[in-house]
């Protein structure tokens, strides 16, 4: 875990790429880190999920599993893996700057 | 020495082949049978590895239109339930079994049998049902839930596996 200069912002990331501060994000560094994943543009769809998993870990402490996410982020499940073809909710919470998220489901 | 420690473990994780396809194969009809593998496959895609379901025998139950709701815990011969088998055997032990676990599932997100295979359906993972159960149980695709993508025999099953990792549970 090291603090690194990334888009121009100094952040903290785990092995994975995970943000470990929540607080040390942006949204250029969402873009970098989408870029990273092989994400070339971020539309107003992704963004809608990205903003709804770090607002809902951000007020609950926990991020939200891919059921929920399909189901409360406006964005339904197909488009979610359209969107996030390698997995939206571990996807989505690496461009949103939260930890990576540990449920099964 | 460290240093060359180090190197090798270095060396090991770089060589660390991720796992890109899994095929998980249900062959039984119990909400123990088949949960697991829901989970697997559901979380497999969720890291975005390819995940294909393959029901056979009474796994076959959980596509089932007439039967994925009313899949029960087995509370005999089953010592995970720690109950002796001859109160297992009472008439309704089963159903408040499966009635517990269900209200405790539901609190971990984890959704009914027929939503779960939807989620599945819609994360891209594919699922079929064997060809010689169906035939054996007298079974068609109708009575299937849609979400079903076709019958395969054993050998379309592993065609379709190539460079998958197996899982039977």
């Amino acid at each position: 875990m090291t603090t690194i200069e990334f888009v121009g912002s100094e952040i903290e990331r785990d092995a994975e790429g995970f943000c470990v501060h929540p607080e040390q994000w942006n949204r250029t560094i969402g873009e970098g880190i989408a870029l990273e994943s092989g994400i070339a543009e971020l539309t107003p769809r992704h963004w809608q999920v990205v903003e709804f998993m770090r607002e809902r870990y951000l007020t609950t402490g926990t991020a939200p599993s891919v059921r929920a996410l399909g189901k409360e982020s406006g964005v339904p499940v197909k488009e979610l893996y359209a969107l996030f073809p390698k997995g939206p909710a571990k996807l989505a919470a690496k461009i949103g700057g939260i930890p990576k998220p540990r449920g099964c489901i | 020495m460290t240093e060359l420690l180090e190197a090798f473990e270095t060396e090991q994780e770089t060589d660390r082949e991720p796992i890109h396809k899994v095929s998980i194969v249900v062959s039984k009809g119990s909400l123990e049978g088949i949960y697991p593998a829901l989970i697997m496959a559901n979380g497999a895609r969720m890291e975005g590895i390819d995940a294909d379901l393959f029901f056979t025998f009474f796994g076959l139950d959980a596509i089932r239109k007439d039967r994925h709701a009313k899949i029960k815990v087995a509370t005999v011969g089953n010592p995970g339930m720690h109950m002796p088998t001859l109160l297992g055997a009472l008439p309704g032990m089963s159903w408040i079994a499966t009635k517990m676990m269900g209200r405790q599932m539901e609190k971990l997100d984890i959704p009914p049998i027929g939503e779960f295979l939807e989620l599945i359906h819609d994360s891209g993972g594919r699922m079929y049902a064997c060809h010689a159960s169906v035939e054996m149980f007298g079974l068609g695709m109708e009575d299937f839930l849609p979400q079903v993508d076709g019958v395969l025999t054993v050998g379309e099953f592993f065609d379709l596996s190539a460079g998958a990792e197996i899982i039977f549970t």
